[in-house]
């Protein structure tokens, strides 16, 4: 084969430098011993410590967790079987289309829907408001990434263990699932980092008093920016980094693009 | 039924439901502290027909064609590039596509403050090399919107077109070699018209995050220059008024439609022809 020209790779270089340049600034900045934000002075975890007894950060790191925890689970379940049911229980257009629908609504059309409907029946806001209003997104995103690993598994066994006499539920917890599993763990954890750093949603439903961290984070850089958002972002592209890639791990996720 | 019921009926309550009640919103007029009075109007429509308003939603689309453009433009050969690349630098290269995507969209916003303030990294070593004397004004006008956005947004234009480079039938661009054309000829005769349908739906899906946002234009517009986004969130959260911001939000579900609509019957027919 002809060797192919470099230049054609210059605009993939050209890109990384435009997305991890300003990462890269914010993280080297977040081991700085300088009070300004924006100037390096010298190497220094003071600001990690800082955020140690930031209580706002704190609290809303708590508060993230719960949230984050709590549709993690619910929509692994949920989005689990809504995967097995559209791929396996029915052929309607309509409900894969109602199953997909929520998450490619933008997300603030979602939350001003939701603060309207959890007005209109007097549901009180707190983290349970949030968690749900994250379940619109969790779930269809688990659906999609278990619907990617079902349709690279062989039916024949499930087929083989029905026409044995196994019911649908016995089926898909002895043969479906087990064969499943890395597609659940890849859903669970990208529904985990999308509530994470959800912040859209979050804003509209959540009660003030019992802010996320991503609406911590939100007032901080709208409020007066100080060093200790550089160590928290960092900690935070950590997080998400490591979960991504542990994706990729599981479910080869790239593949899914060819 | 078992396996779709409760994640249809969650999807349903938590989304459909929502979205059909916002639909009636817009028909009543607004109550004191929120929340509407019951008398069918349609008031919220006519106010729509107000310079201010008309004004910001144009803005809105000026600014989010020219994120989509921009996309385009820096998407399209970044995209083609990885599918050049070797096979086992492929899945490196997507992932480190996706990884910015991943990670918290407010802190990769606020790292473009980082760089960009007046004593930021940019202008002091704009300073440095002798360039300025004085720290320039980067941030807070329509400009960072853009690029924030286009930050914001990059990778989804990339993917879909990536895709579309790497299922193209190697031995077509062959063929029209074999056949005398040159490398450009075949791009543009081969390459460019099959996978353009994937470059729309890579528009489509940056074109809406980026007319609905309200977090850039807040945190790199300083507040300045608003979008339809800002104006929703403001009715809801400030003015306390909920059938005109559902009204407001009418325009851009219909914005969004209308595009997904007109991607799908382009690609249709593309496939076709």
């Amino acid at each position: 084969m002809r060797r192919r020209n470099r230049a054609v790779y210059a605009p993939l270089w050209l890109t990384y430098l435009f997305f991890y340049t300003p990462i890269a600034v914010m993280v080297v900045m977040s081991f700085n011993s300088s009070d300004a934000p924006f100037v390096f002075e010298g190497f220094s975890l003071k600001w990690y410590g800082a955020l140690a007894e930031n209580e706002n950060v704190l609290h809303g790191l708590v508060n993230t967790l719960i949230v984050a925890v709590g549709t993690t689970v619910v929509a692994t379940v949920v989005g689990t079987m809504l995967a097995v049911g559209l791929a396996r229980h029915t052929r309607s257009k309509v409900l894969e289309a109602l199953g997909t629908l929520p998450a490619i609504l933008p997300e603030l059309m979602l939350a001003v829907g939701l603060i309207i409907f959890y007005s209109a029946v007097q549901f009180t806001l707190g983290l349970h408001s949030i968690l749900l209003a994250h379940l619109t997104f969790g779930i269809p995103l688990v659906a999609v990434v278990v619907r990617v690993r079902l349709a690279s598994m062989d039916m024949s066994l499930e087929e083989a263990s029905r026409d044995l006499g196994a019911g649908a539920v016995p089926t898909f917890l002895r043969i479906t699932l087990p064969g499943l599993m890395p597609g659940v763990a890849a859903g669970a954890l990208l529904a985990f980092t999308f509530s994470l750093d959800e912040f859209v949603l979050a804003f509209f439903t959540a009660e003030p008093t019992e802010p996320t961290l991503p609406i911590v984070i939100y007032s901080m850089i709208r409020f007066g920016v100080t060093p200790d958002i550089n160590a928290l972002a960092t900690i935070l592209l950590a997080v998400s980094c490591t979960a991504v890639i542990a994706v990729q791990r599981m479910t080869r996720l790239t593949e899914s693009f060819k | 039924m078992f396996f779709l019921a409760p994640g249809l009926t969650l999807l349903i309550v938590l989304a459909i439901v929502p979205m059909i009640l916002m639909l009636t919103y817009m028909f009543f007029p607004r109550g004191r502290f929120g929340g509407v009075v019951y008398e069918f109007t349609l008031e919220n429509f006519a106010r729509l027909n107000d310079p201010l308003y008309l004004g910001v939603i144009g803005d809105s689309f000026v600014i989010a064609g020219t994120v989509t453009l921009l996309a385009l433009v820096i998407g399209y050969p970044t995209a083609y590039a990885i599918a050049q690349l070797p096979q086992r630098w492929k899945t490196i290269a997507l992932l480190a596509i996706m990884l910015p995507f991943w990670t918290n969209f407010l802190i990769r916003i606020y790292a473009w403050i980082v760089l960009l303030s007046g004593p930021g990294l940019v202008n002091r070593a704009l300073i440095g090399i002798g360039l300025i004397d004085e720290p320039l004004a980067f941030l807070y006008n329509e400009g960072t919107i853009v690029l924030g956005l286009l930050y914001g947004y990059l990778s989804l234009m990339i993917l879909p077109i990536y895709s579309a480079v790497e299922r193209l039938d190697p031995r077509l661009r062959e063929a029209s070699a074999n056949l005398g054309a040159t490398p450009v000829r075949t791009f543009f005769s081969v390459t460019l018209p099959l996978t353009l349908p994937s470059a729309l739906i890579g528009a489509v899906l940056v074109f809406v995050p980026s007319f609905g946002n309200y977090v850039v234009p807040e945190l790199l517009g300083g507040g300045k220059a608003i979008m339809l986004g800002n104006m929703i969130r403001d009715q809801f959260l400030k003015a306390r008024d909920w059938p005109f911001g559902a009204t407001l939000a009418l325009v851009m579900i219909l914005v969004t439609c209308v595009l997904l609509i007109a991607q799908a019957v382009v690609s249709r027919r593309v496939r076709n022809a």
